[in-house]
């Protein structure tokens, strides 16, 4: 396409539909006072967002 | 529903369309922003100047474009998530009150300066930590992954409670195959070598409240003696990061109507070392001074939008770190279901008070009207759970045009009662907020994934 970049395609369909309710509970990751979900993670993705650290160089 | 937004980076125009069902984002130019405007929203000012100006033969090209994301199902995907009501009666989370007391006086504190509103200091004993934990295993259902998290007031002024619930608890996940994470909330004053070394080894998280710079954390945050606690708090903070190493925590402060320059503070904690970042806006009455009131709301986008610049730069030489709110997983995430539930307070969510007093989330300790029951006789009523268990993003009226609606749910249930009377009526202030750095979080997203070209 000449107009559009696509950063990111589908994003809700592949977070899935999986509802196991194993995350963690999103008031217990930081804020205790919003309710933040975008930044949580599925349980059975390898890598939770949520200790997202420093990349290596 | 499509969202078309604009974000300038190092002196360049980028422009977004967010496409809300699907989930999916497109960096276009800026012909191609005026067409989405036309197509999906509403041209107007300069926009629609500059878009009347444009050659038909180009807005066909670009519309053609679009129909082909339209029909791969990329763009302008019609609404098709439902969900009527959450799951009640099975619950994975609790937030333990160990104590209700503090060594801190902190001046916003929604809990009443640790006592939530009580008139004596109160204590949990190892007996209701106990039942607690039972009373979770029992209702967990099939769930294998449970969480605890350590309360205040100041959970520390409790250890010894907290470390014989965490035995308890380990001991039992044994016996009836539960797994538990457990959490901690600290303003770090009691933190020592030894507490240190048992946190890393026992936390899955740590919250580490500190709110920034020294001026601004000894305005609010003063010990029982009035005296500031920023030195104190920074020393140990810093200490526990280190020992930390790859494990999860965050440095969690909160910004009132007195900093509303709160970027200066992230940066400061991002300059003592920290890499994992959370400042909250306060939530607070109209009437307290500390209060984020709507003409805050400019300033504060603002803000969030240095914040951003800030964020970009830092993370692209040399000094990397986290910012909760900026965080997402556009390519993963939650599933549908989180995303339309949220938090799950007062149906997979509660808390227990230091007597064994169940209610449906913190925020409501206290609140007798929203006492659900007693870990130690085993009273516990799923009426309140009911009315928590229609708290769905999607029966939100408010919500339904909102770009942010899938991540963050329809606002904490807790402000929307406290502050809207109803838990279906979002608080408009944080919604502000979340909208402004949602968009943000976007940007980051794509820039980081693209570079700058």
């Amino acid at each position: 396409m000449k107009h559009i970049n696509t950063i990111v395609n589908n994003g809700m369909k592949k977070s899935g539909n999986i509802g196991c309710g194993e995350c963690q509970s999103s008031c217990q990751s930081a804020c205790k006072t919003s309710c933040t979900v975008g930044n949580q993670s599925c349980r059975h993705q390898d890598e939770r967002i949520n200790t997202t650290k420093k990349p290596l160089l | 529903m499509v969202h078309c937004f604009k974000y300038n980076h190092k002196g360049r125009d980028y422009h977004f369309l967010w496409d809300v069902e699907s989930g999916s984002l497109h960096n276009v130019d800026k012909d191609a922003y005026l067409v989405a405007k036309n197509r999906y929203g509403v041209l107007d000012g300069v926009d629609l100047q500059d878009f009347s100006a444009m050659q038909d033969n180009l807005v066909a090209e670009i519309d053609k474009e679009f129909e082909e994301l339209e029909h791969n199902g990329s763009l302008n995907v019609p609404a098709k998530i439902m969900a009527t009501q959450k799951q009640i009666g099975e619950i994975k989370a609790l937030c333990l009150h160990i104590c209700h007391d503090c060594n801190l006086r902190c001046k916003y504190c929604f809990a009443d300066e640790g006592t939530y509103h009580s008139k004596c200091k109160e204590y949990m004993s190892f007996e209701v930590g106990k039942k607690a934990i039972d009373f979770l295993i029992e209702k967990s259902g099939r769930r294998q992954n449970l969480e605890v998290d350590f309360f205040g007031g100041e959970p520390l002024m409790n250890l010894e409670v907290v470390k014989k619930i965490v035995e308890y608890a380990r001991e039992q996940g044994k016996t009836y195959g539960k797994n538990f994470n457990f959490t901690l909330t600290t303003n770090c004053l009691l933190l020592n070598d030894e507490t240190i070394d048992w946190l890393n080894k026992e936390m899955y998280n740590v919250v580490l409240s500190i709110d920034g710079r020294e001026e601004v954390h000894d305005r609010l945050r003063k010990t029982a003696n009035g005296k500031g606690s920023q030195a104190l708090v920074l020393k140990a903070a810093k200490k526990f990061a280190e020992k930390r190493e790859d494990k999860s925590y965050y440095v969690r402060g909160t910004f009132t109507a007195y900093n509303l320059d709160f970027v200066q503070d992230i940066l400061y904690l991002r300059d003592q070392g920290f890499e994992q970042i959370s400042i909250e806006p306060v939530v607070l009455p109209d009437d307290s001074p500390m209060a984020i009131k709507p003409e805050h709301l400019p300033q504060i986008a603002a803000e969030y939008e240095r914040l951003a610049k800030e964020y970009l730069d830092s993370r692209a030489n040399g000094k990397w770190f986290n910012f909760f709110h900026f965080m997402l997983d556009l390519e993963g995430g939650p599933c549908i279901k989180k995303r339309l539930t949220g938090c799950g307070a007062g149906c997979e969510y509660l808390a227990v008070t230091p007597y064994g007093d169940i209610y449906p989330c913190h925020q409501f300790a206290g609140e007798t009207d929203y006492k659900l029951g007693n870990v130690l006789n085993d009273d516990f009523s799923l009426e309140i759970s009911k009315k928590f268990a229609t708290n769905i993003v999607t029966n939100k009226p408010q919500c339904q045009n909102c770009p942010a609606k899938y991540y963050c749910s329809g606002g904490c249930c807790a402000n929307n009662i406290h502050f809207c009377g109803d838990i279906s009526t979002p608080y408009s202030i944080s919604c502000e907020m979340m909208k402004k750095r949602f968009e943000l979080s976007l940007a980051i997203s794509a820039i980081e994934a693209t570079g700058t070209k």
